[in-house]
């Protein structure tokens, strides 16, 4: 937002990276209380209304304050307790609606949680608690993190900051628009097929999905168990980097985190040799099916690379043309039996039928019926269609084959490259309902992201540029438990590709200036 | 175009639990069919001697020490139910009284 005129110590404050935040912090410069309170101005100034972003379903002043306020009071006392705040203590963040807060309500987006409010936080809420993270409120999403464009949500789409008409993508468009906008400099999204990266990459941000099992999925609600991971969005690879070391490690609460000590991310983010690497570019996710300035922008990527001195190679990854079709059957399968348990029994709305006899069969259907959305709906019948007698082996037993294939050929891969880049989505930010009635069409933008999905490799969405003014995501991805790795080349890309204007995230448009009419209505 | 009736959604709907109106249940079935061709490929990629993968990491048997740790109050675990009765939930008849 440099270049925009308007620069009261608000703006000044929110148009920063966390880690620079964190720093003015440390010294003194700034207090929490003047960080957080700077940034609940900017969502009360840019989120609300007809034309705003919308991208917070709740906003959560008063706690955020209250945290602030303790950590200032611990930094100010000076001594032992000071030292020991964590380096991210007092620097905002936003929690994606599908991860539970105690205090705060958490909907998943769906009508199904309207009202519900969790017993119990997740664990990366801990974490962030525990550092002393004021939690400005929920950000938006698809209903229960299904769908690519944040058109989904029961309570409204959220817009792109960039073009108030297009999407943020999706499902996590509400932390990306939220970081792009400046509503906040970081956020927690979650990505079972490419909800953290393809809205990264759509709004000119970053966004990472950990290895599988780097981060405790303990309070995430549950899409696919065996796909779904909760990661960092940010404005550079440094400061989700930052943010992923905070929340990584292992936690009983979830079997499936990983037992293994936490790299230090930031560290590699900060890197910036390129010499003797070597770079792999799947051929399959590169061509066709990309639209023609995303494919120019990638190409200028792998120009600069080059130029810096790596080795760019074509690596050939031939089972990754079968992925979106495995993805669907997995995801499908897997999230028609973890919705189950939304039965308007225990929690959640409770609807009667209309008519007839009032039995729990006929309340559970009712129930379901009123609570979810079509793409949810859609969902929960093709994953009972692809685990129905008869279809399981052709259908999801061929889909976990197809997954060990994918493994593979990552494998083979990385046996030749450090990582792989791809673009992050085939196309930039598309407007309201141009993907909304083909769901073919919508499944589409997540090619590139969903094969690290079924894998459970790392990986990394930063901005490479603009094409036709909206913004273009490279993708980094490397073996299991190599996320240093996509911080260390996320990086490189991102300095090689900030152009002469600086980063791309301080570029983006004054979403308030774009959305008011400059004649009278 | 695979062959996905209105019977066989119907079907699926009551195994999910999931009241559909027939105007979706006329448009899931159109749906289902375009989808499902366009999945239904992963059977052509597949052999017989390629193992599944039903999970992205290898960690088998993650066990934990059996001691009793912190729960939830019966009030806890009530507090979001639609409708609750002596600190238990409430629910409609199980049985179709008819």
């Amino acid at each position: 937002m440099s270049e925009h005129s308007s620069t009261d110590s608000g703006d000044d404050l929110i148009c920063l990276t966390a880690a620079r935040m964190a720093q003015k912090l440390r010294t003194g410069e700034i207090t929490s209380v003047e960080l957080t309170r700077a940034h609940l101005d900017r969502i009360a100034a840019v989120d609300g209304g007809d034309h705003g972003v919308h991208a917070f379903l709740h906003v959560s002043a008063e706690e955020a304050l209250a945290t602030a306020a303790e950590v200032d009071a611990v930094r100010a006392s000076g001594g032992a307790a000071a030292e020991a705040l964590h380096p991210l203590a007092g620097v905002p963040i936003a929690v994606k609606d599908l991860i539970v807060t105690v205090g705060q309500p958490t909907t998943a987006a769906s009508k199904m949680l309207d009202g519900w409010m969790s017993p119990y936080d997740a664990t990366v809420v801990t974490r962030i608690r525990e550092a002393g993270m004021p939690i400005l409120g929920k950000t938006n999403l698809d209903e229960f993190a299904m769908g690519s464009s944040s058109e989904h949500s029961a309570y409204g789409a959220t817009r792109n900051p960039w073009d108030l008409e297009r999407t943020p993508g999706g499902s996590g468009g509400g932390s990306a628009a939220a970081v792009a906008a400046f509503e906040t400099p970081l956020a927690l999204g979650t990505d079972t097929g490419g909800s953290i990266r393809q809205p990264g990459a759509l709004t000119g941000t970053v966004g990472t999905k950990p290895t599988y099992g780097s981060v405790s999925r303990y309070g995430a609600i549950a899409m696919a168990s065996s796909l779904d991971q909760i990661g960092p969005c940010a404005r550079t690879a440094e400061d989700a980097a930052l943010l992923h070391e905070l929340i990584a490690g292992h936690d009983p609460k979830d079997a499936t985190s990983l037992p293994d000590e936490v790299a230090p991310f930031a560290d590699a983010a900060r890197r910036d040799d390129v010499a003797g690497l070597r770079i792999g570019v799947v051929k399959q996710l590169r061509g066709e099916g990309n639209s023609d300035g995303v494919a120019a922008r990638f190409e200028d990527t792998l120009d600069a690379l080059r130029e810096a001195g790596a080795e760019v190679v074509e690596v050939d990854c031939p089972s990754f043309d079968y992925a979106l079709g495995a993805y669907y059957l997995i995801m499908a399968s897997e999230a028609s039996s973890n919705l189950a348990k939304f039965d308007g029994v225990r929690y959640g709305t409770r609807e009667l039928p209309e008519d007839g006899p009032v039995t729990i069969e006929r309340v559970m259907g009712a129930t379901r019926a009123a609570g979810f959305g079509d793409e949810v709906k859609r969902r929960i019948i093709l994953g009972t269609y692809a685990l129905s007698a008869g279809y399981y082996d052709a259908y999801y037993g061929s889909a976990q084959k197809v997954r060990t294939l994918i493994q593979r050929d990552f494998e083979a891969a990385f046996d030749d490259v450090h990582v792989l880049v791809t673009p992050t989505s085939p196309v930039t930010a598309f407007r309201f309902g141009e993907k909304l009635d083909d769901p073919l069409a919508m499944y589409l933008n997540d090619v590139a992201t969903i094969p690290a999905n079924l894998a459970g490799v790392p990986g990394i969405s930063v901005p490479i540029g603009l094409a036709e003014g909206l913004p273009v995501g490279a993708q980094v991805l490397a073996p299991v438990r190599e996320d240093a790795r996509t911080y260390h080349v996320g990086a490189v890309i991102e300095r090689l590709m900030q152009g002469q204007d600086g980063p791309l995230w301080a570029q983006v448009p004054e979403p308030t200036a774009a959305a008011t009419p400059t004649s009278g209505e | 175009m695979s062959e996905i009736s209105r019977a066989d959604v119907e079907h699926l709907a009551k195994l999910a639990h999931l009241s559909l109106t027939e105007e979706e249940l006329d448009r899931m079935a159109s749906e289902l069919g375009v989808i499902v061709d366009s999945v239904k490929t992963v059977s052509e990629a597949v052999s017989d001697d390629v193992p599944a993968t039903s999970h992205p990491l290898p960690l088998t048997n993650v066990l934990r020490d059996d001691v009793v740790g912190h729960t939830f109050t019966a009030e806890q675990a009530l507090h979001n139910a639609p409708d609750s009765e002596d600190g238990r939930f409430r629910v409609p008849a199980i049985l179709d009284e008819e």
